[in-house]
């Protein structure tokens, strides 16, 4: 198995110009940020109101994940550690806005300004340690709390990542329920090592019959995330649901609000 | 950076407690034409602060903005073009942001505001 770029250096140093360029000319890449761009779109379950919003592209990269955002009739702010990747994203004439900025810094927006987020492969990299002076519990407590903040009420944020392990997972979870989101994790194809997904799904503001977490895809037997069992995934699931009152999870319906 | 973002921003070093709006230093802006959409317009206008909006398009050269605002505003076509053009089609291409409360200075590249805090800052 590759070694993983979290792995190998701090993003600002692993995105360097080559590796940005290298990101945004492989076609498989550019189709897989698309293609999870597309599905954080639609777990973000914007109102059908024909209305553009303002979103933020949370570690937008070259912007790929945005020109989603775009197609879909949204504004967008991107934020990105990497300068070589926002580089290529000007280069590629985005329609975004781009900021360079540390998410794990805190996200730097007014309280209450922002109609929703996407992150695609982004967060687990605050979990890493790569300076003294990063703490990855501050980091993930100072990008979620700060997420939370400029989040309009009832907003969401869908944040897919590929975590390292199932402890890693649990922090990033618990962090995000620590300050106040309700959701949880909706794991697409969690029988496929290859086509598996995690999606973190966050709804600003305490869970209501109206937050109900989509369900993911390629589960067989139809069964919802909270009640597979087994592996280690889900165990993950399982976790970041016990800290949440009641049993709001359990509605099937997909994205349904009022 | 359009103004939109500019509205949104705010400085968030560690101990500041009013950290909007920054304040524009312009060295060299541009504007670029996108399509009027006046649904998000009346979406977008609850959110702004005006002051903060007007004072910006300003440095811009824009002086076609009202200074005292209100929701009645919206319904009159002329008015919501105006918005529109300060909003949206203003980029910041060159120049700094400017935290109200630390004086401390963003710059500005190619459009992209390096928002990067140092390690005593956060």
């Amino acid at each position: 198995m590759a070694t993983r770029p979290e792995n190998q250096a701090p993003p600002e140093i692993f995105y360097n110009d080559s590796e940005a360029r290298k990101y945004t000319t492989s076609s498989r890449i550019i189709e897989i940020q698309a293609k999870l761009a597309e599905r954080a779109l639609e777990l973000l379950a914007l109102p059908d109101d024909g209305i553009p919003k303002l979103l933020l592209d949370i570690g937008c990269g070259s912007g790929l994940s945005g020109e989603t955002i775009s197609e879909n009739g949204h504004h967008w702010i991107g934020l990105d550690i990497s300068s070589s990747m926002l580089d290529i994203a000007l280069e590629r004439e985005v329609d975004g806005d781009l900021l360079l900025s540390d998410i794990g810094q805190g996200l730097c927006l007014r309280p209450g300004t922002v109609d929703g987020a996407i992150s695609i492969s982004a967060i687990q990299w605050l979990c890493n340690a790569d300076k003294s002076c990063n703490e990855p519990r501050l980091r993930l407590k100072a990008f979620f709390g700060t997420l939370y903040r400029c989040l309009s009420r009832g907003a969401r944020a869908v944040l897919q990542l590929y975590p390292e392990s199932p402890a890693q997972l649990e922090m990033i979870t618990a962090a995000a329920m620590r300050t106040g989101f309700s959701g949880g994790l909706v794991v697409d194809f969690p029988h496929s090592t290859r086509a598996k997904k995690y999606f973190l799904c966050l709804i600003c503001g305490p869970p209501s019959v109206n937050t109900t977490l989509p369900k993911a895809k390629g589960e067989q037997g139809g069964s919802e995330t909270d009640e597979s069992s087994g592996d280690e995934e889900n165990s993950a699931v399982g976790f970041s649901e016990r800290r949440r009152p009641r049993k709001k999870l359990r509605v099937s319906k997909k994205g349904q609000r009022s | 950076m359009r103004l939109l973002t500019h509205n949104m921003l705010s400085c968030n070093i560690r101990g500041v407690t009013k950290g909007f709006p920054l304040e524009l230093e312009v060295e060299n802006f541009v504007t670029k034409e996108v399509p009027f959409n006046p649904d998000f317009l009346k979406h977008m206008f609850p959110k702004i602060e005006w002051k903060a909006l007007h004072d910006a398009a300003k440095k811009m050269d824009d002086n076609d903005l009202p200074e005292q605002v209100d929701a009645s505003m919206l319904e009159n076509d002329d008015f919501l073009h105006r918005f529109h053009h300060a909003l949206l089609e203003l980029h910041l291409e060159e120049g700094a942001l400017i935290c109200p409360e630390t004086g401390r200075r963003f710059p500005v590249n190619k459009g992209i505001p390096n928002m990067l805090l140092h390690e005593d800052e956060v």
